[in-house]
Parts: C-alpha cells; sequence; structure tokens
C-alpha cells in the first residue's frame, strides 16, 4: 500500500468511526424502531433530525466520504473497500469507551479475526 | 423469548439490506469515479470543479441514492442493535463486494486478499453469535 494510500484509509477509518459512533449515540437517543411501516419509519427519521449527535455523524462521516471518493478515483473497489476494514478495531474500541457499550470475549474474537483478515487483504 | 428471536430476526434482515445496498452504492461510486478519471491537484478551485462533475454522474447519483438507503437501514438497526455488533457483522459485505469487483468490474483479486475476505466472513460469524443488543442480554 503506497504512503498516500494509507494517509486516506487513515482519515476515512477514524473521521468514519466517529461518524458511525455519534450516529449510534442518536439512535439511541431516538429509541428502538418496532414498527416498520413507512409512517413509523418517516417518523423515526424525523425524530432523528432533532437530535444533535446526528449531524455531528453525518459531519465525520461526509469528510470519511469525500477522502473515499477520491481514494476509488485512482485504486480498486477490491483493495480500497476491505482496507477500510481496518475500523472494525477502531469501532469496538470505540464502542468500548466511548459509548459504554458491553463487548465480551466473543465478540473482540470476532473483531481480532476480521483484522486479521484485513491485514491480510492489505498485503 | 418470543421478543429476543424478533430482535434477532429483525436484526439478520436489516444486516441484509445494509449489507445489498451498501455493496451496490460502493461498486456504482466506483465505477462512476473511475469514468470521471485521477483527481489531479487538491488547490481549493480544482477540488471542488472536480466534486462538482462527479455529481453530474448518473452512476453516481445511484450509488449515492443506494448509499442513502443503506444509511437509513444502518440507522433504523442501531437504534436497538451494539454498534459493536453490527458494525462488525456487516463486514460480511466485503466478501460481496470482492465478489462484485472480481464479476462485474473485472478485476484482478489476488488469493491472499480471497483468504482475508473469507477471514473477515469468518469473523463476522464469531460475532453474529453473539446478542446483537447487550443491554436486553443483561
Amino acid at each position: 500500500m503506497t504512503p498516500r494510500n494509507a494517509l486516506f484509509v487513515g482519515i476515512i477509518v477514524v473521521a468514519g468511526q466517529l461518524g458511525d459512533i455519534c450516529l449510534s449515540l442518536a439512535m439511541k437517543t431516538v429509541g428502538e424502531v418496532k414498527r416498520f411501516t413507512p409512517l413509523a419509519v418517516l417518523r423515526f427519521l424525523g425524530s432523528a433530525i432533532r437530535v444533535k449527535w446526528l449531524w455531528i455523524g453525518i459531519g465525520l462521516m461526509a469528510v470519511a466520504f469525500f477522502s473515499f471518493l477520491a481514494l476509488l478515483s485512482w485504486a480498486n473497489v477490491s483493495l480500497v473497500v476491505p482496507a477500510t476494514a481496518a475500523s472494525y478495531a477502531v469501532g469496538a474500541l470505540g464502542a468500548q469507551f466511548l459509548l459504554g457499550e458491553h463487548v465480551n470475549r466473543r465478540r473482540w474474537i470476532g473483531v481480532i479475526i476480521v483484522c486479521v483478515g484485513v491485514a491480510l487483504v492489505c498485503v | 423469548m418470543s421478543e429476543s428471536k424478533s430482535r434477532r430476526g429483525k436484526t439478520f434482515i436489516l444486516l441484509a439490506f445494509m449489507v445489498t445496498f451498501g455493496s451496490s452504492g460502493d461498486v456504482m461510486l466506483s465505477q462512476g469515479m473511475k469514468k470521471l478519471g485521477e483527481l489531479q491537484s487538491w488547490a481549493p478551485g480544482s477540488a471542488i470543479a472536480y466534486f462538482a462533475r462527479a455529481f453530474e454522474s448518473g452512476t453516481i447519483w445511484l450509488g449515492i441514492s443506494l448509499l442513502m438507503l443503506f444509511l437509513v437501514s444502518y440507522m433504523l438497526v442501531l437504534s436497538w442493535a451494539d454498534f459493536s455488533y453490527v458494525s462488525p457483522a456487516s463486514a460480511i459485505g466485503y466478501g460481496v463486494v470482492a465478489l462484485m469487483g472480481y464479476f462485474l468490474l473485472g478485476e484482478h483479486v489476488p488469493t491472499t486478499r480471497w483468504i482475508g475476505v473469507g477471514l473477515i466472513c469468518l469473523g463476522v460469524f464469531v460475532v453474529g453469535g453473539t446478542h446483537p443488543s447487550t443491554n436486553e442480554s443483561q
């Protein structure tokens, strides 16, 4: 992986995961969706857009998205997309320390296997 | 128990939506950006002009629409499921993207990358065995 590709993957991973964590916080604030009728989904989205964490998350995801678009213009999708899977380790850490989720041993083992897969993908 | 089963069932359905919309959206974006060519300069003027040209492409808009559907599915599932469950469980999409890159875009995918994709899928299987919402299971 070239230094330029590594830099862009780093930006995509960190900004993307912080964005996702903010989004998760916003959705937990809104509460569990029990019905999936179009009206219920629209109501849910209407409530979600009033939560500030959603907008902070979207801002961070936009940074990750534009970096992703730029990276795709010169690198193959079958390299770029798997390489950004390093997000899973960062995301699990963020979930445990920022969201206070209980990440048990089995879940960590799964995340580590995913990371080994990512390391192989990036060779 | 039925509440728990129903929650697991709706989690799997929304994860399937996420993988389908996310993977096809990524492939559409990749196709659109390749047609557009490489970004030559990060000077603000040329970067803005470059992204403005990107938004004139139908393929890129199709990719963005698919990714919007992905985002809605993602928001819905995060309303009850742990982020540390949803995030790795959705990694199954990487296998789908590698397959689509190989079969639809004709990209070369080396053996080591296929092995990596296989391990990612195994990791997803292990994570999938945990409960989607730790708040409920405790």
